[in-house]
């Protein structure tokens, strides 16, 4: 296991390498170059960005300009923002635990829906429900995010009144844990329903293979009953693959936060990113890209290893 | 957005052809009636496939379903909710929006398909590049396609299209930057039929006959690879008119006056409190679209990968 894990590790290292090079290849792809911010700034002259260029080593081959950003990049020195002239690193940190707090309450509460909605399918496999929540989960995974968003918005924002229209706190009250619950509850919705549909779907298809399986014939022979048979010995395996797939689905997280952020003004780094790219704010855009890469990297390595330590099966001996 | 990144792994599978056991084979049945018969029998996809072809119809037919003008304002009619009038209500300067919804029609399926078409351009090439050739290419390329994957898609997209601003029209640049990042789902899936494809008799009795590589590769590999990239490509349009709709929603993607389903949904952000239906049909147009076209791919599936199905049925 632990040779496993260090080689699994070692496989992740170039990915986040050429995650990182990728990056900086899109910093210096910036239209008119990383000084571009300057060129319209009557105060400095050709010769200064000239000498900037210099003092920056920008006149020197890319490779060794790579290095030393990922140096810089490594020690936490990610530059400036060109709107709000702060570090990057310390905007980002100010906004990407509300994002996480989204993104983990989504998780959680997709889980708790779909299991049971994906176990149940798989028993009662072509029955009328079945095929209703096949339906309906192909209509979820058609949704789009800030279509749903909107219609949330006014049905239970403007219609009933009941959940705030928007942000993380009512303005001006002191933090209050319901208040927080009671902003959540929208964005949550609105971005647990794909995650909803697409986990369904999984898992009602692992399920229905796990049921073939001979053990789970050795169990039923043995006399258990019928829920211990599902909840102890299929469920288990069934649900193995589901710690892969929310890896996987981590990306589309991003994306769908950064537009439920953008709809409920949720103060997040979605929000952050799209700010920054109205304003062209390049080492903002930059960061997040390269944190939200190195996340996702980071949690299929995790989910590989946590796959592994909980089924035998897949490491290789 | 809520569509699956990788248009390859797409959706999970859909409902079994309820007669999918009638499937007896006759010998006469060339390959072409079979798979005809097996999408046939999916009845959703049927269904899906004829809303898309009234959808499309609909969208072309524009002019001549509506006497008004998309783009023009009509300062007495702001606002007007659903009336024989106007099916879909007006907007906030008074446009019809049934009408505006068909000409954003026209610009989001348009660019939806275009965008495909370069993404699978790319992920062919890629791919079979990368399936063909092996070794050091193939390795390269492929973690290229890790290290692309491993960015969100909707921030490149945004990103890109930040750089690309005002340099093209914004159709041309939205059809560009989805299109090529998004080819990468394809690359994967065509390398590996290509690497499995390899190792088959025919290929090397090809090989063996002296067949060129153009020859081996246009003739003998890519047709036998054409049924995943198929149900890809549609379910890839789907993706695609889900992001061209966000990146519009979110003011980057095209830019008004011309209605696309994603920008009338902007304004619809500012305009709900007073007239929730221009929130309303723009976005049902989208889901429509998007749900049809899944189902058709699903329906793909199953006619062209007949193992699936019988997979799926154990």
């Amino acid at each position: 296991m632990v040779l496993f894990a260090g080689r699994r590790v070692l496989q992740a290292l170039p990915l986040l390498l050429g995650v990182t090079f990728v990056a900086f290849l899109m910093i210096n792809a910036v239209p008119g170059g990383p000084l571009s911010a300057y060129e319209n700034n009557p105060g400095i002259t050709p010769q200064d960005i000239q000498r900037l260029q210099h003092t920056l080593g920008l006149d020197q081959p890319i490779w060794i300009r790579y290095l030393q950003w990922l140096r810089h990049f490594l020690t936490g020195d990610w530059g400036y923002s060109y709107a709000a002239h702060r570090p990057v690193l310390t905007m980002i940190g100010e906004r990407i635990g509300n994002t996480l707090l989204l993104m983990g309450t989504v998780y959680v509460i997709t889980l708790l829906i779909a299991i049971p909605i994906g176990l149940f399918t798989a028993v009662r496999q072509y029955s009328r429900a079945d095929y209703g929540v096949t339906f309906l989960a192909f209509a979820g995974l058609s949704m789009p995010t800030f279509w749903l968003g909107l219609l949330l918005i006014i049905v239970f924002g403007l219609g009933l009144g009941i959940f705030p229209l928007g942000g993380m706190s009512t303005p001006g009250a002191s933090f209050d844990l319901f208040d927080r619950l009671h902003h959540l509850v929208l964005p949550v919705a609105t971005l647990s329903l794909v995650g909803v549909a697409h986990y369904t779907r999984y898992l009602r298809a692992s399920t229905l293979e796990v049921l073939t399986q001979d053990y789970i014939r050795t169990a039923r022979a043995k006399g258990l009953a019928e829920e211990v048979v599902l909840l102890r010995h299929a469920f288990r395996n069934a649900a193995l693959p589901l710690v892969t797939v929310a890896a996987l689905d981590l990306p589309e997280l991003f994306a769908g936060a950064l537009v439920t952020e953008q709809i409920f003004g949720w103060p997040g780094m979605g929000r952050l990113f799209w700010d920054s790219a109205t304003r062209s704010d390049y080492p903002v855009l930059m960061g997040i890209v390269t944190v939200s890469a190195t996340m996702i990297i980071a949690a299929n390595l995790l989910a590989d290893l946590v796959h592994a330590w909980l089924d035998p099966r897949v490491r290789p001996h | 957005m809520s569509a699956p990144t990788d248009v390859a792994a797409g959706l999970p599978a859909a409902l079994p052809p309820p007669d999918a056991q009638e499937w007896e084979v006759g010998a006469s049945d060339s390959l072409w009636r079979l798979t005809l018969r097996r999408f046939l029998a999916h009845r959703l996809a049927v269904i899906s496939l004829l809303v898309l072809a009234l959808i499309v119809l609909a969208v072309l037919a524009g002019p001549l379903l509506s006497p008004y003008d998309p783009n023009k304002p009509e300062l007495d009619d702001i606002f007007l909710g659903p009336s024989p009038a106007h099916p879909f209500g007006t907007d906030s300067v008074g446009r019809d929006l049934l009408t505006r919804v068909l000409y954003g029609g026209r610009i989001s399926l348009l660019v939806g398909t275009l965008a495909v078409t370069v993404a699978i351009g790319l992920g062919v090439l890629v791919g079979a590049v990368s399936g063909f050739l092996g070794g050091v290419v193939d390795v390269v390329l492929m973690r290229f396609v890790d290290v692309m994957l491993s960015f969100p898609r909707l921030f490149l997209l945004i990103l890109a299209s930040v750089f690309l601003r005002d340099t093209l029209p914004s159709v041309l640049i939205i059809i560009l930057v989805l299109g090529t990042l998004s080819w990468m789902g394809v690359a994967r899936l065509v390398r590996g039929s290509f690497l499995s494809l390899r190792e088959r008799e025919f290929i090397e009795a090809a090989k063996a006959a002296g067949t060129r590589n153009r020859h081996l590769v246009l003739r003998h590999l890519l047709p036998n690879a054409m049924a995943p990239i198929i149900v890809a490509a549609t379910l890839g349009v789907a993706t695609a008119i889900i992001s061209e709709s966000t990146l519009s929603f979110l003011g980057l993607g095209i830019q008004p006056p011309t209605p696309s389903w994603g920008n009338m949904l902007k304004d619809a952000e500012t305009d709900m409190m007073d007239a929730p239906w221009v929130a309303v049909f723009p976005g049902l147009a989208i889901f429509l679209v998007v749900v049809a076209i899944n189902f058709v791919g699903d329906g793909l599936r199953d006619a062209l990968d007949p193992r699936h199905v019988q997979r799926r049925r154990e």
